[in-house]
């Protein structure tokens, strides 16, 4: 099975960069990569083994069981909000309040959470590498995000919204998405608030209402993303934007952050999960 | 500079309301949340310390009125903030607002600038082709802003037009209050010779945007 993937995925990489090839000269780097696109499909098509995301989906489940930490266990008793040991369906029900740390969480700040409390292990390097550099070949974070992610897989996204504290959260994060900042004057809604819009040739999903749009592409993080040949998060997603909109760097697992999915995934709400999905 | 006065008060004056709530979060709770979400971009897991970043956190009066309003303001809100925008354009001391035109295409073209992995010595770019199409023949034109071809054209290359584009670009809320265009003049991202540059490439008749 893993050997499969791993063969699939390197074919498909080599596809991938005399496709490239191809494809260059006056091209923007813009339309290789949605060339790039197509053709990841058309092979994932004929081979689903072949997505690239696949091989840190396995990383990933490897490190969920590695015994690690001060205390020399596996991760596999953390609870990710359906009880200890329970994946299944999990992500899709995130951010969700959780009582043993009073604090909303989403699945990567939960995951470090469990790695701290759970395992002992010393969890500022992990944060500090939380977003893999190119070459790297991906972070700790990004495997287990999109193995623990994956366990949703083909689940509707179901935004848990009771509690007081989620409640907030989702208040502050839609606040936080119309909240114009910054010399730009941006907020998220500038840029995710119209159907159909581009920022150059880059289409934008209108995140400021639920439809497809949000369900789409809020339900397919993490995603393999062509132009970077690596898995991204959603927390690095936001990290991103945030750049973009000329403000600091926003903290990895930050009470921003949290708010700001829990929000999202309300927009999204019903969305069927597919991860690790393919994105320019 | 009594006027700037004048509707600086006045702004001030119906944006009291504002600080009280932003979307339904008290904006005390929504500021703490940024305050303590955010880091400085070169130490990484402290607070901004510089006064760059550090002022970025806080909203200030126009963007805190905006965002409440959802980008709508009522008619007296929108009414003072046309004022106090149109106050705040600075135009050049020689009263020439046509600068190089093929300048002005280098500088819509350029996103760069204010960005944490931006160069801090390098001037910043306007960006202008991530919302608008301008020159026809540039085909990576985003759609956020109306296409701006043939823009002097149809507007008779007029010195009227000159004039109220150079201040649309210095602060877009003259026209049109809680816009989304960025004020590149005001928030001090383009200079006074790259707004003439930009006026030069939309009103120009030697520009490319009127051919
Ligand atoms: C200046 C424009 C801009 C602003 C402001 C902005 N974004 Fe984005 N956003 C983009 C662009 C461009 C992309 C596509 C990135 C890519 O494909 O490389 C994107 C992508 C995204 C995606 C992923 C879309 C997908 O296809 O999966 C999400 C989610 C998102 N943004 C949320 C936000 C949030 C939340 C904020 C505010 C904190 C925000 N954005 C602010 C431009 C912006
Ligand atoms: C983030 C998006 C964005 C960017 C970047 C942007 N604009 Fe705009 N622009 C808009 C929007 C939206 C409008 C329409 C609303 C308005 O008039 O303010 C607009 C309107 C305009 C208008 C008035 C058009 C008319 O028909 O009256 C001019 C002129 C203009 N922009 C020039 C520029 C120039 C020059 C730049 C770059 C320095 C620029 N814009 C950058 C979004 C943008």
């Amino acid at each position: 099975m893993k050997m499969r993937r791993l063969i699939g995925a390197l074919i498909l990489g080599i596809a991938l960069s005399a496709g490239l090839a191809a494809v260059s000269g006056p091209a923007t780097a813009q339309e290789d990569a949605s060339k790039g696109i197509e053709q990841y499909r058309k092979m994932m098509a004929e081979d689903p083994f072949a997505n690239p995301g696949l091989l840190y989906v396995d990383s990933g489940e490897a490190l969920w069981k590695e015994k690690r930490g001060t205390n020399n266990v596996s991760l596999e008793a953390c609870d990710m909000g359906k009880g200890p040991g329970v994946l299944e369906g999990a992500m899709a029900e995130m951010p969700r309040y959780f009582a043993d740390a009073d604090k909303v969480m989403d699945v990567e700040s939960r995951i470090l959470w469990c790695m701290e409390k759970l395992q002992g292990l010393d969890t500022g390097p992990v944060k500090k590498k939380a977003f893999s550099k190119s070459g790297e070949g991906g972070s700790e974070m990004e495997f287990l995000a999109s193995y623990v992610s994956s366990m949703s897989n083909g689940m509707p996204l179901k935004p848990q919204l009771s509690h007081p504290k989620e409640k907030e959260a989702y208040a502050l994060g839609e606040a936080l998405f119309f909240l114009r900042a910054g010399p730009f004057d941006f907020s998220c809604e500038s840029c995710h608030g119209t159907p159909g819009s581009r920022i150059r040739l880059q289409d934008l999903p209108d995140l400021s209402k639920p439809g497809v749009d949000a369900q789409k592409t809020i339900a397919t993080w993490p995603a393999y993303r062509v132009s970077t040949e690596s898995v991204k998060t959603m927390q690095h997603r936001m990290s991103d934007c945030y750049r973009q909109m000329r403000m600091p760097k926003v903290g990895f697992g930050s009470d921003a952050v949290t708010a700001l999915i829990t929000y999202l995934m309300k927009q999204a709400e019903g969305g069927e999960v597919q991860v690790p999905a393919l994105k320019r | 500079m009594k006027t700037t006065i004048i509707s600086a008060a006045l702004l001030s004056l119906a944006l009291t309301s504002v600080q009280a709530t932003a979307g339904g979060v008290p904006a005390e709770k929504l500021q703490k949340i940024i305050n303590s979400s955010f880091k400085d971009p070169d130490k990484s897991t402290e607070a901004p310390a510089t006064p760059t970043w550090a002022s970025r956190l806080t909203p200030d009066t126009v963007q805190q009125a905006c965002s409440e309003a959802r980008n709508h303001p009522d008619k007296d809100l929108a009414a003072d903030m046309e004022k106090a925008a149109a106050a705040s354009v600075k135009y050049p001391e020689d009263g020439k607002l046509l600068g190089d035109w093929k300048n002005g295409e280098k500088i819509a073209q350029n996103g760069k600038g204010l960005r944490f992995n931006d160069k801090v010595d390098e001037p910043s770019g306007g960006n202008c082709y991530a919302c608008h199409q301008i020159d026809k023949k540039e085909l990576a034109f985003g759609t956020i802003g109306p296409p701006l071809t043939e823009y002097g054209k149809n507007r008779d290359f007029s010195e009227e037009a000159i004039k109220a584009t150079y201040a649309k670009i210095y602060n877009s809320h003259t026209v049109v209050p809680c816009s989304h265009m960025p004020r590149f003049g005001t928030m001090g991202i383009l200079t006074i010779d790259q707004i003439k540059d930009l006026t030069a490439l939309l009103m120009d008749k030697e520009s490319p945007v009127n051919k």
